[in-house]
C-alpha cells in the first residue's frame, strides 16, 4: 500500500520534472528540472530493491554530470531567444510522436501480456538480501573484463575531454615551474657597492 | 495498489517518450539535445532494472552500471565538444552547423 503511494508520487514527480526538461526556456531551469528527475528516479529504484544503482544514480549523475551540464550550461553565453524560434513549429510533430510511442508500449506491455509474470505483484526479496553484495559478487567475477573496459572507457574519456579543451593561448602569464627551480641565485640577486649617501 | 513490473515499463515508456518529443521540440540547442539523451538512456535503465527485479537475476542491475559509466564518459565528451565548439563559432544553434555540408 505504502509502497504504492510512493511509487505513484514518485512517478508523477518524475514526468512532470521530465516536461519541465523539454518545455522550459531557460536551459539552466532545464538542467535543474534533470536533476530533479534522477533523484526521482533514484527514489522509485529504490523500491525495487535496486540500491547500489539509485545510490549511484545520485552520485553519479546529480553528483558529478549534472554538475557538469550546469557549469557547461553557464559557462557559455547562449542567445536563448535565438535557440526558442520554431519551438511552436515541431510542437505538434513531437507530441504525435510522443503518443504514438506511449500508445504502441503500453498496448504491448499492458494488454498484450495477459498471463504473463508482468502483471502479476513482485515477489518480496528473500530476507537478509543485499543489493550491493549481489551485484559485486557478479561484477568482479564473471563481468570482470567488462568492469576493466569500463574503466578504460572513463579514462579514455578524461583524456578526449582534456584534450579537446585545453589551448595554448599566447600572451597568457604562466609559471614554467622547471624554469624557476633551474634558476641561479647569481641571475637574480646584485649586490652593488656604493657610497652611503650624505645630507646636503 | 500493487506495483508490478508494468507498472514500471509504462513509466518508463512515458518517459521515453517524454524524452522523444524532447528532441524533436528542442531540436536548435545542442545543450538540451544531450539532456534528452541523457533522459532517454534512464528511461532504458528502468527497463532494465524492472526486469532484472522481476526475474531475480542481477545481469540486468550489471547493464546498468555499464550503462551509467558510457553515459557519463559520453556526456563528459559530448560537453567537451560543445565548449571546442562555442568557442569556435559562438553558437550552439544546430542549424548553423552546416560546415561539413551534410
Amino acid at each position: 500500500m505504502i509502497t504504492g503511494l510512493l511509487f505513484y508520487a514518485f512517478a508523477a514527480v518524475l514526468v512532470v520534472a521530465a516536461l519541465g526538461v523539454i518545455t522550459t526556456r531557460n536551459p539552466v531551469h532545464s538542467a535543474l528540472f534533470l536533476v530533479l528527475a534522477f533523484v526521482q528516479s533514484a527514489g522509485l529504484w529504490l523500491l525495487i530493491d535496486a540500491e547500489f544503482l539509485a545510490l549511484a544514480l545520485v552520485l553519479v549523475y546529480v553528483g558529478a554530470v549534472m554538475v557538469l551540464f550546469l557549469f557547461v550550461v553557464m559557462m557559455l553565453d547562449i542567445n536563448v531567444e535565438e535557440l526558442r524560434r520554431g519551438f511552436t513549429k515541431y510542437l505538434p510533430l513531437g507530441v504525435i510522436v510522443a503518443v504514438i510511442v506511449v500508445v504502441e508500449i503500453v498496448h504491448v506491455i499492458w494488454f498484450r501480456s495477459q498471463g504473463l509474470k508482468f502483471l502479476t505483484a513482485l515477489e518480496p526479496s528473500p530476507a537478509g538480501y543485499s543489493n550491493t553484495k549481489a551485484l559485486g559478487a557478479v561484477l568482479y567475477t564473471q563481468h570482470v573484463y567488462a568492469f576493466e573496459i569500463a574503466s578504460v572507457i572513463l579514462l579514455l574519456a578524461i583524456v578526449a575531454a582534456i584534450t579537446l579543451t585545453m589551448r595554448r593561448r599566447p600572451g597568457l602569464k604562466a609559471q614554467d615551474i622547471a624554469k624557476q627551480v633551474a634558476v641561479n641565485s647569481k641571475d637574480r640577486v646584485r649586490v652593488l657597492k656604493m657610497e652611503s649617501s650624505k645630507d646636503p | 495498489m500493487i506495483i508490478t513490473t508494468a507498472h514500471y515499463l509504462v513509466l518508463a515508456a512515458v518517459l521515453f517518450s517524454l524524452a522523444v518529443a524532447g528532441i524533436f521540440i528542442n531540436r536548435k540547442n545542442v545543450i538540451l539535445l544531450l539532456m534528452c539523451i541523457e533522459l532517454m538512456l534512464l528511461a532504458v535503465n528502468f527497463n532494465f532494472i524492472a526486469f532484472s527485479r522481476m526475474w531475480n537475476d542481477t545481469l540486468g542491475q550489471v547493464f546498468v552500471f555499464f550503462i551509467l559509466t558510457v553515459a557519463a564518459a559520453e556526456a563528459a565528451i559530448g560537453l567537451a565538444i560543445l565548449v571546442v565548439l562555442f568557442r569556435n563559432t559562438r553558437s550552439i544553434n544546430v542549424e548553423e552547423l552546416d560546415r561539413l555540408k551534410g
